[in-house]
């Protein structure tokens, strides 16, 4: 199998003004595989966005190298063939909408591509139902919520037929539902469409759900894994300023108080379990609850 | 947050009302098809000393039911009273009750715009009309407050500060008015944790330490559970809820309904009593929850006779 994207000890340096060079990343080096989805975790500064901003020729490093599939970032004459092949999601679902309904926002993309008529149809209507957002094509993109504006934009690169989508802070402006229906869209991608998803995102609760986590700090990745094992390190995480999902900083008291737990939980579900199996009630799944 | 900090009720003195609204209705684009209700008769009061958190879904009307608390919304009816006075009653001066209600706005760092940070700070007061040197003492004041080094900011340039920082010197340039009331329309919005942090504990520190009546909107049920001592529910133009956050937390699964949640820790709380654990439900930070579960815990853990610590050996 090969990585949709490769990022090979990359180093990115730019004028910060008074002939100062700042150094934004340092010696970066991660492999995005198919179907993949990595969360990128670490403060504003950290290079976070810059990283993303690699994926897709948006930038080009100062040292090493980005390739996309073969495609070397470098080499000019494949910015558009990169740039659909990864696509790009913002921060303010304001700023990405470019039609006056959401059908043809959603159109804007292959349009440009040139595709024909007929296969943009079925790529809108297949990128909204994918994005749940069937039944919208008509609507004025700015009469949506926050979550829903993000799907449409979603959508919107969907219809380029990407394979990978990097999405730098899609949920920071959003409430706690327009959260919740981004994260299970792009879950979702992952799993059922095997599109890579890199979800660059301030709120850990999120992060649990990657399948790997990539912790940023100046310019260095400073911590990598599983969300189990990124979470199971509180006081590292703590050095950097971040913090854990409640339920594993409540995990780590307990057990720092002497309670056996087998495990770190990061989700409601697993805290549940664990602390049935240790009262031997054994984990079960409420009917009644749903995430 | 992983911060153990948690205020239990803040201030518990019988005090005065400082703003008071009364069936305040207000529709956007009034006499359009694209007409909104956006208020439908809402009345609330908040007294001196509060910390009150308006929470509710976008669109649900917080943002523009605190618009309404310094006159800079007319409502279509209703009343809105600040220290007891009608603000729009004719001979009320809307100046002095925005002296007196400081807003800050949803993502107030693009609204700096001089120079150096003193300079920015000073735009208010020096528009009320203060001399220069009650000026420069109320810039000093605010950067006080808010914690911001005058030898070391005042001169530098805002944009080149931290988001954490340039939120911070908006506060200042609020604060710089000497109002009575502070209200912050998501000051935690779109920052870092780190940010996040610094920000909300300047905001704790203007209502514990300098007696700041404090009214916010905000989309973190984990920052309201630790540091208001009232939450307001808004949805659809109404209040829903109004009371303490932990009886207001309670209401978990209503809050849900309406696109709402609870701080993950009650949520595992409640789980574990849909689960037939007998824990209480009514707790609202890890701390509590590490109380009431630790004793029979620990009681299982001796039977098992482990002790490892897969989280990396506590969480603090």
């Amino acid at each position: 199998m090969k990585p949709v994207v490769h990022v090979e000890n990359v180093s990115y340096a730019y004028d910060g003004g008074n002939q100062e060079q700042v150094e934004a990343l340092l010696d970066v080096s991660l492999k995005i595989w198919p179907g993949e989805f990595v969360a990128v975790i670490g403060h504003n500064g950290s290079g976070k966005s810059t990283l993303a901003k690699h994926m897709n020729a948006l930038l080009v490093p100062t040292r090493g190298n980005v390739y996309v599939f073969e495609m070397n970032t470098q080499d000019e004459s494949w910015v558009w063939e990169i740039r659909q092949t990864v696509g790009m999601v913002f921060q303010n679902p304001d700023n990405q909408i470019v039609a006056t309904t959401v059908e043809e926002d959603v159109a804007f993309g292959p349009e440009n591509l040139g595709v024909e008529p007929g296969e943009i149809r079925r790529r809108v209507d297949e990128a909204l139902a994918l994005v749940d957002m069937t039944g919208y094509e008509k609507s004025a993109p700015h009469m949506l919520s926050g979550g829903q504006k993000q799907r449409v934009a979603i959508a919107g690169v969907i219809a380029m037929r990407p394979r990978c989508i990097v999405l730098d802070e899609p949920t920071a402006m959003l409430d706690p539902v327009g959260r919740t229906e981004v994260l299970r869209t792009v879950r979702r991608l992952a799993s059922d469409e095997g599109i890579s998803i890199v979800h660059i995102t301030h709120f850990m609760n999120e992060a649990v759900y990657a399948d790997r986590v990539i912790v940023m700090e100046e310019g260095r990745i400073a911590l990598s894994g599983t969300p189990r094992e990124v979470f199971s390190q509180p006081a590292t995480l703590r050095k950097l300023d971040l913090d854990v999902p409640q339920v594993t900083e409540l995990a780590g008291q307990l057990q720092a108080a002497g309670v056996a737990l087998s495990r770190c939980p990061l989700t409601v579900e697993e805290m549940a379990d664990d602390i049935g199996t240790l009262l031997g009630r054994g984990p079960c799944r409420s009917e009644l609850h749903s995430h | 947050m992983t911060s153990g900090l948690f205020w239990a009720g803040g201030r518990a003195e019988v005090s005065s009302t400082v703003i008071e609204v009364r069936n305040l209705c207000h529709t956007y684009m009034r006499g359009t098809p694209l007409a909104r209700q956006a208020l439908k008769h809402v009345t609330l009061s908040i007294a001196e000393g509060e910390l009150v958190a308006i929470i509710g879904r976008t669109g649900s009307g917080k943002s523009t039911l605190v618009q309404h608390f310094n006159g800079l919304l007319r409502p279509d009816s209703g009343h809105v009273f600040v220290d007891g006075k009608d603000i729009w009653q004719k001979g009320v001066a809307l100046r002095d009750i925005r002296r007196k209600v400081g807003l800050v706005f949803q993502y107030p760092e693009h609204q700096l715009f001089e120079e150096s940070v003193a300079s920015d700070i000073a735009f208010a007061p020096r528009n009320m009309g203060l001399s220069d040197n009650a000026v420069d003492d109320a810039v000093r004041e605010a950067m006080r407050i808010v914690d911001l080094d005058y030898d070391e900011f005042a001169e530098r340039s805002p944009f080149e500060l931290s988001g954490g920082q340039k939120r911070r010197v908006a506060i200042a340039g609020v604060i710089a008015m000497r109002p009575k009331v502070l209200i912050l329309d998501e000051p935690t919005a779109g920052m870092d944790p780190r940010g996040r942090e610094d920000v909300l504990r300047e905001i704790q520190a203007l209502h514990d330490e300098h007696g700041y009546t404090v009214v916010l909107v905000s989309h973190s049920m984990e920052d309201v559970a630790r540091f208001a001592n009232r939450l307001v529910v808004m949805e659809d133009g109404r209040i829903a809820m109004d009371g303490r956050p932990r009886d207001v937390f309670q209401r978990r699964d209503e809050l849900v309904e309406m696109g709402l949640g609870v701080p993950q820790i009650t949520d595992l709380m409640a789980e574990l009593a849909r689960r037939g654990h007998n824990f209480p439900t009514d707790v609202i930070t890890v701390d509590e929850a590490s109380e009431a579960l630790l004793p029979s815990l620990l009681a299982a853990s001796g039977m098992a006779g482990e002790s490892d610590s897969p989280c990396g050996g506590g969480g603090r």
